[in-house]
């Protein structure tokens, strides 16, 4: 941990705890509602622990509260994480450890850990940022979700704090730097056009999978220019 | 309520799984060697991928639109993040506006 501190200027560890706080309490409001929903108290904790991936937990607890069944609400739940395959293949090789330190650093791969990730200029960093942000990351999370069940129904609807626009918001503002290049900026946004219109009649998660398409407009762009 | 058999079942097929996609990119990429122009590409599709996030996440919500409030948001924090503002700034932004909308009866 000291040499992350090292490592990382303290902007980024300072933008790295804000994005923890806004996890923890999103966190907050994923344990209160499963158990407001009548799933039982172990499920967000145990589940926040062994998942660490917000929105297929969201996912899983809605389909199991309306009676639907448990393993195609998992199922479910692994097609809007199938993203994490892609991000395992940008990622810089053994960022995510080695020997079994790889099997910690596995679990710490998210949206939040991978941005923060790529954002940084050098590999040192890139690793500290993983790892920082990951270590955090979980404990904001599944510390929200144990807290969030406990205390269930005190908590109100934190969409009142606009917390629902600060997720979206922490990707895009770590992905600005990424797009002042023209062509993926074109292909960006080719993808998010892609997933919107996708979004009304395919289930979750797949839109966001079917943006990769947009992929093909960076290879022919390559290809005009060697 | 669901047998909890079958929710412990559903929530083991989802860890478990979950840890083997996140284990596969990783495990193939120091498997193989890439080229630089593919390694450019596959950090490319993560920005594509997260992109598809950001519009997905601001703007839908279930198959429907997520309301104004929080898209309006999302959208203030994106042209502070473009005139290149602290990320605090942007992040505490999105979320004022998106709370400040909601409070004046913006859905």
């Amino acid at each position: 941990m000291s040499s992350i501190r090292r490592t990382l200027e303290g902007s980024v560890r300072r933008d790295i705890a804000l994005t923890c706080l806004a996890v923890l309490f999103i966190g907050l409001s994923y344990g209160a509602i499963a158990v407001a929903s009548g799933l039982p108290l172990w499920l967000p904790m145990v589940q926040s622990v062994f998942v660490v991936a917000g929105a297929s937990e969201f996912l899983f607890i809605g389909i199991v509260a309306a009676g639907g069944n448990p393993i195609a609400a998992a199922l479910a739940g692994l097609l809007v994480n199938a993203r994490h395959l892609a991000y395992g293949l940008a990622l810089p090789p053994d960022i995510t450890g080695r020997g079994w330190r790889r099997l910690v650093g596995t679990h710490l791969m998210n949206d939040e850990t991978v941005v923060f990730a790529l954002a940084q200029p050098d590999y040192p960093r890139k690793r500290a940022a993983y790892w920082l942000c990951g270590l955090s990351l979980f404990a904001a999370w599944s510390g929200g979700a144990t807290l969030g069940a406990l205390i269930g129904s005190a908590v109100h609807d934190t969409n009142a704090f606009g917390l629902d626009a600060m997720f979206p918001a922490v990707i895009l503002a770590l992905i600005v730097p990424s797009l002042r290049d023209r062509p993926t900026l074109r292909a960006a946004a080719a993808g998010a056009v892609i997933a919107l219109a996708a979004a009304p009649f395919l289930p979750a998660g797949l839109p966001v999978l079917l943006a990769l398409a947009a992929v093909l407009l960076l290879i022919r762009q390559r290809k005009k220019r060697p | 309520m669901t047998d909890t058999t079958l929710i412990v079942a559903g929530m083991a097929t989802l860890a478990a799984g979950t840890y083997a996609i996140r284990f596969a990119g990783p495990a193939l990429r120091t498997r193989m060697a890439f080229p630089p122009r593919a390694e450019k590409l596959l950090e490319a599709a993560a920005v594509i991928l997260l992109a598809a996030l950001v519009a997905t996440t601001a703007l839908t919500e279930g198959h429907g639109f997520a309301g104004p409030a929080r898209s309006l948001g999302v959208l203030v924090g994106g042209v502070l993040a473009w005139r290149k503002a602290p990320f605090l700034v942007i992040v505490l932004a999105a979320a004022a506006t998106t709370a400040l909308l909601r409070l004046l009866g913006v859905p």
